[in-house]
């Protein structure tokens, strides 16, 4: 064989090892992309960005995943009210032996379906409150007439009922402790500041996250603008911005939009050009804070060691727990009002029954 | 017979290593053996080495290495020592600033402490450098262009992690040192101070940024098109203007009515870039200085347009204690 064929077959044998590399970089580069294309959807004044991106795929897994369970009929407020016939009804005596049964049954379902009753009763004595679940519930159905009743700014008509958050689980799929500021023992080197962990509640990104102890149980302030083009006295530092971005991006993946369904691009700050949802996502922000401290952060004694945090706190909700994805919970399905007995009711408007 | 028209370096000269010019008094001698490599051929020169050390190199290397450490043992200390964590979150990790509280004091060293020491080894590091590159270029009798290149970024580097703090009374505005960290400081930074977007020096330092790399190309693009008729001996080709040179330059004239000269063309590339870091360090050091908002600031002055308004008017629910009831 010649050398000049000789350096021929070299010669093709490295461009074919340089067309599979060149391929297997390609196919690298491709592996990143979403599928389908995403489905883009103006919602503002056009060519500001004023968009919202959705990829139809997980759309419509979430939409099957955000279903309501239908509800059982109502047998009407007739006969004998659950306090005469049943010992130790607390809020729900008003109701009669056949709504207090239904709720009872609903409640069994949306929350403990493997474990039924006797995750929350002692099946020989359903009066008996020895079972830490059933204070927590008891507390949880106040809870959830006060949201009815008092936070309409947020849930307005739609409301919400026990599965609004649970769907089918003793414990919902997010809820949230105070993160371990010192998780190591040395505190000699290596802070992290309450950052730069990739963690689901801030979208993975490497922004603080635990925003919700500051915001959602504190009352640190969220805006980080100042209200003049000039310095006035506006002292919120980057660092507080860093805090404030990642509730904001926690609130963006638990509801399943973009920074624009409640933003406008120019200007995050300004309200006149705001998408009207940051009306309601403002409220949302107060109710959750309220929630947790009026309801959650009391049930600390309650709840055992296990369902308690790594620093010894009560599990709390944010906006995933009740959205979990979905810009409405439910995607807005009427629940809610299949059970006027979760509506706050005159007779036990100013009954508190305090845990502990 | 090779043909010298090209994207990538096809032909390798190669010759006698060559160890350099001959330096003068209060040099150091050049370190290590030279050697030709093919693989460093195909991109650049494909002789290695010899490499000059000398007095500013090393402590330049030893101030670099020790902030470098620094940042890689906090950031091992961060997850607890696991190396498979370490390289798993590498890009999330950092050495993170003081806590805006600490103001311009010094913090405990794991409050940002370790920040500052490493801020002050990574200064001096990047200072010593400068002046290696500067004093380089004079002991080969060039000229001190590419150390003043430099320093325009250093301006920058400086500006974000020093000068800008100072006038700002905290060490919390630096950039800490990590991957994503970093990015997400610089967009806190934006949200912070009302879209950078809106910050005329912003705007004229992307300008000089991608104007860079087009003039790069653009430049890149005609010398390659020329070097069959010897357009790859720029310089030579400012003063004694052949072929190559009129080609280039008709087919600019022809294309966009104007062209740059063998000279001005290396002109243009020289002040982009430069411009592009002196531009964006002034605009990072008028921020929360000068100017607390910058869309408000444009909105002031004209430079933004307000969009027509198509939602519903809305209020800040704060002002009306939210309309709770």
């Amino acid at each position: 064989m010649s050398e000049f064929k000789i350096n021929a077959l070299k010669q093709a044998g490295a461009s074919r090892w340089l067309q599979s590399l060149g391929l297997l970089l390609i196919g690298l580069l491709l592996a990143g992309c979403e599928r389908p294309i995403p489905e883009t959807v103006q919602t503002g004044y056009r060519g500001t960005g004023m968009v919202q991106v959705y990829n139809p795929r997980l759309l419509e897994a979430k939409t099957e995943q955000n279903q309501p369970p239908v509800a059982l009929p109502s047998p009407g407020s007739d006969g004998p009210k659950a306090s005469q016939v049943y010992k130790n009804v607390k809020v729900l005596g008003h109701l009669s032996v056949g709504e207090f049964n239904r709720l009872m049954v609903s409640m069994s379902s949306w929350i403990a379906p493997q474990e039924g009753c006797g995750y929350c009763h002692q099946l020989q004595n359903f009066a008996d409150d020895s079972k830490y679940t059933k204070v927590v519930a008891r507390r949880m159905v106040e809870m959830t007439r006060h949201i009815n009743a008092d936070w309409k700014p947020h849930v307005a008509e739609t409301g919400v009922t026990c599965y609004t958050c649970h769907r089918g689980q003793p414990v919902p799929s997010a809820v949230w402790f105070k993160s371990d500021p010192q998780p190591y023992g040395s505190n000699f080197m290596g802070d992290k500041a309450g950052q730069n962990t990739p963690m689901e509640v801030v979208n993975l990104s490497s922004l603080p996250n635990d925003p919700f102890t500051p915001f959602l149980l504190g009352d640190q302030k969220i805006r980080v603008n100042g209200p003049t083009a000039l310095p006035s006295g506006n002292r919120q530092s980057i660092k507080q911005a860093e805090w404030t971005y990642g509730l904001m991006t926690h609130m963006s993946t638990a509801l399943g939009v973009n920074c624009t369904y409640c933003h406008n691009t120019q200007s995050f700050q300004n309200w006149t050009n705001s998408p009207p949802q940051r009306t309601k996502a403002w409220h949302g922000i107060r109710m959750a804070r309220d929630l947790n401290l009026a309801y959650l952060e009391p049930l600390t004694e309650v709840f055992p060691d296990y369902r308690k945090g790594p620093t010894g706190d009560a599990p709390k909700l944010n906006c995933a727990t009740c959205h979990q994805g979905a810009y409405k919970p439910l995607n807005g399905a009427q629940m809610a009002k299949d059970f006027p007995e979760l509506q706050k009711h005159p007779e036990v408007l100013t009954t508190k029954v305090a845990a502990k | 017979m090779a043909e010298y028209q090209n994207l990538f370096t096809t032909v390798q000269a190669v010759g006698p290593v060559h160890p350099g010019v001959a330096l003068g008094h209060g040099n150091s001698p050049r370190t290590g053996q030279p050697l030709i490599n093919h693989w460093i051929g195909k991109l650049g020169n494909a002789q290695l080495g010899p490499i000059y050390l000398g007095g500013l190199g090393l402590a330049s290397l030893f101030c670099g290495l020790i902030a470098f450490t620094l940042i890689g043992m906090n950031m091992l200390a961060s997850v607890n020592y696991d190396p498979i964590q370490f390289v798993r979150q590498l890009f999330w990790l950092s050495l993170e600033p003081p806590p805006p509280s600490y103001g311009l004091s010094i913090p405990p060293l794991n409050q940002g402490g370790w920040f500052l020491i490493v801020g002050l080894f990574l200064t001096a590091s990047v200072l010593l450098w400068w002046a290696r590159t500067y004093r380089r270029a004079v002991q080969l009798g060039m000229g001190t262009h590419i150390a003043w290149a430099f320093a325009a970024a250093i301006w920058l580097f400086l500006v974000l992690g020093l000068f800008r703090p100072i006038l700002m009374g905290s060490w919390g505005e630096a950039v800490p040192y990590g991957i994503f960290p970093h990015l997400d400081w610089t967009a806190a930074f934006s949200l912070r101070y009302g879209n950078l977007f809106y910050n005329p020096f912003h705007a004229l330092s992307i300008v000089f940024l991608y104007g860079s790399a087009l003039l790069f190309a653009m430049h890149g693009a005609t010398i390659l098109a020329v070097t069959r008729f010897g357009g790859e001996r720029e310089i030579e080709q400012i003063t004694d203007r052949g072929t190559a040179s009129e080609r280039a330059a008709l087919f600019w004239r022809w294309t966009m009515g104007f062209n740059a000269t063998m000279e001005s063309i290396h002109r243009w590339a020289w002040w982009f870039a430069v411009l592009c870091p002196i531009t964006g360090g002034i605009g990072i050091l008028l921020t929360g200085t000068v100017v607390d908002n910058w869309y408000l600031w444009a909105i002031k002055h004209g430079v933004a347009p307000p969009y027509p308004e198509i939602f519903p008017a809305m209020v800040d629910p704060a002002l009306s204690n939210g309309g709770k009831p």
